[in-house]
């Protein structure tokens, strides 16, 4: 089983948080459908691996989420759905979705993310059998290497305004280079809304 | 003594190790955590609610402050400033997460170099090596150099300021002691009373309480803040004329006269 339960500091144990990858997924349009019509069993966060640069990024955005949930001042509807939003560096939902959620004949690597919480207990048995009778694709651990199989960094830096940056002028090292992008873009997450 | 405040509440869950309060200001409270996991240390920035202040109004200037503080960060890291990078904030709650800068500040590299020296400010023995804390303070120069190319004024320019972060293990070959304690990146921190602007006033001014922190912080060292001048004379382009202003700041201190 490929899906991991994330431990991240300063969240509440009362919150579950289920992830996995899934490459060369083919029913992407399926999938997206599912989104639109706000199907209860599709509660899960599905994210466009493309552009996503590591598995930090993706615990910064749902660490965003959880807590913007903590404090009740979700934005968008569920904590799934605040997790696209806290990738974005602008407040614009619809922007987001396009950017960092998933386009129907387009995205090919996917993350799911669960945020389970309160009462409702699936295990993450359930979750996982759900999910691969769902999905078709093949399924891979969140790791870093796993991510950057995906990661499609011209998107990325544009996304994040990492083209003309100062700060990354004078770093040669591609995986240095790559690591100060990380450390911007998370901090374009952060001052979000600001 | 962190048992006497309350936590916030953004570190009351678990986390892979418990928060320390490192410092305690009048604004507010800094504790040492982690982000996301435990190889991830990080600081901890609270403003806490005043009561003595309105509601709304004490709600809108925390709000504010953390906003600003967190943008003049966001600014400065872009332009290559040496400071901490932003991980996540709450500016409504009151909570900005930075990055946690490992070393010592520059108030103690400095001491603990001046250590076993005389009491005097007499020039040292002809066989003391200088360079090092002369480059240190060349590094200081450069570091508010950067800074106020930026369009930023730090508003509280002292050596406490200042962290020396020391360089990976293995970049530089084996220094004794004394050295090492000057060695390292200097990293400015506290960007609390920061503001922007790119006026040689507000830059002299800032300079000048660097100078007088200086002065009064390390009394036997102070010959040798001539070299951050130097330093920030050739780190921008307009460093010169804030020099010539410095001249006018010292004659009448930090506030400008209101006469006239």
């Amino acid at each position: 089983m490929s899906l991991e339960t994330l431990e991240i500091d300063h969240i509440p144990s009362s919150h579950r948080i289920h992830a996995a990858l899934f490459h060369d997924v083919s029913n992407t349009d399926f999938l997206h459908a599912q989104l639109l019509a706000r199907n209860p069993d599709f509660d899960y966060t599905f994210l466009d691996a493309s552009s996503v640069i590591s598995r930090l990024h993706v615990l910064s955005a749902i660490y965003r989420a959880v807590t913007t949930q903590l404090e009740g001042s979700l934005t968008t509807a569920t904590p799934h759905s605040e997790v696209v939003l806290s990738l974005s560096p602008n407040n614009n939902i619809a922007d987001a979705y396009r950017r960092w959620g998933i386009t129907p004949g387009k995205t090919k690597d996917i993350i799911v993310i669960k945020i389970v919480s309160g009462t409702e207990v699936p295990t993450p048995e359930d979750i996982w059998a759900h999910l691969t009778g769902a999905i078709k694709g093949t399924p891979a651990p969140l790791s870093d290497e796993e991510i950057a199989k995906a990661t499609d960094w011209p998107k990325v830096r544009k996304y994040y305004s990492l083209n003309a940056v100062p700060a990354l002028a004078s770093v040669k090292d591609e995986e240095v280079r790559r690591r100060e992008m990380e450390r911007l873009a998370i901090m374009k997450m952060a001052l979000r809304g600001l | 003594m962190a048992t006497e405040f309350p936590l916030p509440r953004v570190l009351t869950y678990p986390a892979s190790a418990p928060p320390s309060l490192i410092a305690q200001g009048a604004e507010g409270r800094l504790y040492k955590t982690t982000h996301l996991h435990a190889d991830r240390p990080c600081a901890l920035k609270y403003r806490p609610p005043k009561p003595y202040r309105h509601p709304i109004l004490d709600a809108r200037l925390t709000k504010a402050r953390i906003a600003a503080e967190a943008k003049v960060l966001d600014r400065c890291y872009r332009e290559g400033v040496p400071v901490p990078v932003v991980y996540a904030l709450d500016a409504a709650a009151g909570w900005l997460m930075i990055e946690w800068i490992e070393g010592i500040p520059v108030r103690q590299g400095i001491n603990e170099w001046l250590g076993e020296r005389p009491e005097d400010d007499a020039p040292p023995a002809e066989d003391l090596d200088e360079t090092p804390i002369v480059d240190l303070m060349k590094r200081i120069g450069q570091a508010v150099g950067s800074l106020h190319r930026t369009g930023v004024i730090h508003g509280d320019l002292t050596t406490s300021n200042m962290m020396l972060r020391p360089r990976p293990q293995g970049s530089e070959p084996e220094a004794d002691a004394k050295k090492k304690a000057v060695a390292g990146d200097v990293i400015l921190i506290d960007f609390g009373l920061a503001t922007q602007s790119s006026s040689d006033e507000d830059r002299a001014v800032d300079l000048y309480v660097l100078e007088r922190a200086f002065a009064s912080t390390h009394p036997r060292a102070e010959r040798l803040f001539s070299h951050v001048l130097e330093a920030y004379k050739h780190s921008f382009k307009k460093a010169h004329s804030v020099l010539i202003k410095l001249e006018d700041v010292r004659m009448r201190g930090r506030k400008r006269s209101m006469l006239g």
